[in-house]
């Protein structure tokens, strides 16, 4: 999978879990495509209504502060969103995204060159995105470590892959 | 080249030398998970694991909705009873018991030099003991149980230095919400936070868990405090040997990314307004905003040096008319301590209402869930929107003595205006 290649959903600096995927829902919204269903619902209600398979959040910073909650990434991942890039994220957030198997770039000052419903296109291989007015911008391969777990698709698979050895 | 406390337990753990942006593989002592449990095990078994790999790792403790407060709730938590039992873990602690955080250090897990990871955020609050903690997800709790090891990346290391005396009445969770108003709510992302100064040594052991507990809100991968007398004679009250740890001290010449100096005794009572933790205002300034509900308690402002600074303002006082007081014990003991001391009695004759230690109204699953429109002021850690429950509710954040005086007054107030 080293092409990504969506429309772009464009937000600002600090958005948090809170607002990605409401707390009161975290013990009580269990299955996948209900928790997919809740995605960004305190920050933009249209957000579900319009996303496709591949598309593509473009953040400020801090993206996801807040709680620790897991559905805030997976539910991204359930919606088959292509990846996150944000300026900067919340350290629970960005582990959730690798364990989610969800790419999670960090790229500063995107927000700015983009608006709602470009289309973005991103090269995980050869580290760059693409923008609409044909700029190119790089981003440094991900630590061994983090590699791993994105390549089995999240850690509950690198784990699975762990144990049957 | 000298090294911060983070650099330091990092290298002690991985046996080589470490620098800011290493990744490692390591073994925590302890991973504390709640509620979730339920839901990490569901992962833990779709890992494909059947047997928890070290079950002196675990640290169970339920807490986020108790008693449970619906059917579903309910199952949740036998879930994890059974996940308990099954797997004879031995350090489980049921509902009733207190907030996971303030058992995790009543119970003396928290030591100088533990590294410990739990599924909730506020993880950081043992940072106040000299260990580092912090939070992490749920499917890597679940790849603890499984594999007993987790990926840690070195962080980068701050210091927040506090230096003076502060004024009368002014707490730590004043200071907090003045360093988040300056440095705001990313100030020190990703980092390693070393709260150190004259304000820190003299400060109780209590408001110094305060400031650990909130290190998440400004980003932080863990806060520090450099463990003193005041902790150890706390953990040997519990059981724990001096020699049992050992602790940890950054280098006097180790290098920080950044350095901030804040002089204490400039800090007014701070008040954090909707919806951001570092939307920071003095207390004064707010004079105006009528209040339906106080929270005093959770995991920042639950114990028992908070409960009695709450009771200091609220003996032969009343709860204003129209306004709702909650108080929320962090634990068990601090339930009984509070009632030894007479603070229930204090409270309840106030006007309040006294809810069972566990996180209650704090993350708007249940008690205390607040309608359209409705203002709370709380003394707990976090105002985002829809935090307790409602996304039309306002919440600010305060310290026990701003929260306890709003109660009194019915807007918000300090206990400046209940003087003279
Ligand atoms: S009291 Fe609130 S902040 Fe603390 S652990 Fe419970 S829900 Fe989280």
């Amino acid at each position: 999978m080293a092409i990504i290649k969506g429309k772009v959903f464009v937000y600002g600096d600090d958005i948090n879990t809170d607002v990605i995927f409401p707390g009161k829902y975290t013990y009580t919204v269990t299955d996948p495509d209900e928790i997919a269903q809740h995605a960004m619902e305190d920050e933009d209600p249209t957000f579900v209504k319009e996303v496709v398979a591949g598309d593509i959040i473009i953040a400020g910073k801090n993206f996801g502060c807040g709680s620790s909650r897991e559905q805030a990434a997976f539910c991204f991942k359930y919606l088959n969103m292509g990846a996150i890039i944000a300026e900067s994220y919340a350290r629970i957030y960005y582990r959730n995204c690798i364990n989610a198997g969800l790419p999670a770039l960090e790229i500063k000052n995107l927000v700015a060159r983009v608006k709602r419903g470009d289309i973005v296109e991103i090269d995980t291989e050869a580290g760059t995105v693409l923008l609409p007015n044909g700029d190119t911008i790089s981003f440094p391969p991900l630590p061994p470590e983090v590699d791993q777990i994105m390549k089995e698709g999240g850690l509950t698979n690198y784990i699975k892959a762990k144990l049957s050895q | 080249m000298g090294q911060t406390f983070v650099e330091k337990i990092f290298s002690k753990r991985a046996g080589r030398a470490v620098v800011p942006g290493t990744i490692l593989t390591v073994k925590p002592d302890y991973v504390l998970t709640h509620d979730n449990s339920a839901a990490i095990y569901k992962t833990f078994t779709g890992m494909g694991a059947t047997k928890v790999f070290d079950k002196n790792q675990p640290l169970i403790v339920l807490d986020h909705i108790v008693p449970a407060s619906s059917e579903k709730a309910a199952i949740n938590h036998k879930t994890v009873r059974e996940f308990v039992a099954d797997q004879q873990l031995p350090h489980f602690y049921d509902g009733g018991r207190g907030i996971c955080h303030q058992v995790v250090v009543e119970e003396g897990f928290a030591r100088p030099g533990s590294l410990i990871v739990g599924s909730d955020s506020h993880t950081t609050t043992y940072g106040a003991l000299g260990a580092f903690s912090t939070g992490i997800g749920r499917s890597e709790a679940a790849g603890i149980w499984a594999l007993g090891e987790i990926w840690l990346k070195v962080p980068e290391s701050m210091k927040i230095v506090l230096n003076g005396i502060p004024k009368k009445h002014i707490l730590s969770k004043d200071v907090l919400l003045h360093i988040a108003g300056k440095i705001k709510a990313d100030g020190a992302l990703y980092r390693s936070i070393e709260f150190s100064g004259s304000y820190i040594e003299n400060l109780s052991f209590e408001q110094r868990l305060t400031l650990t507990n909130m290190a998440i809100e400004l980003g932080a991968k863990n806060g520090y405090i450099a463990p003193d007398e005041k902790v150890f004679s706390y953990l040997e009250e519990r059981g724990v040997a001096r020699d049992a740890y050992e602790a940890l001290y950054p280098d006097s010449d180790a290098e920080y990314a950044e350095v901030v100096e804040i002089d204490v005794a400039t800090i007014e009572y701070e008040v954090a307004a909707p919806h951001t933790v570092d939307n920071v205002k003095n207390a004064s300034t707010l004079k105006d905003i009528s209040v339906n509900q106080v929270l005093i308690g959770t995991c920042t402002n639950g114990r028992i040096e908070d409960l009695r600074q709450a009771a200091e303002i609220l003996a032969d006082k009343k709860v204003a008319h129209g306004t709702r007081l909650l108080i929320l014990p962090a634990s068990n003991e601090v339930y009984l301590q509070a009632m030894d001391e007479g603070l229930l009695k204090i409270f309840i004759k106030a006007g309040a209402l006294v809810l069972n230690s566990g996180c209650g109204p704090c993350l708007g699953a249940h008690q205390g869930v607040m309608a359209p429109g409705e203002v709370t002021v709380s003394t707990a850690n976090r105002n985002f929107k829809g935090r307790m429950g409602c996304n039309t509710a306002d919440i600010y954040l305060a310290s026990p003595y701003v929260a306890a005086a709003t109660a009194v007054v019915g807007r918000i107030a300090t206990p400046d205006d209940l003087e003279g």
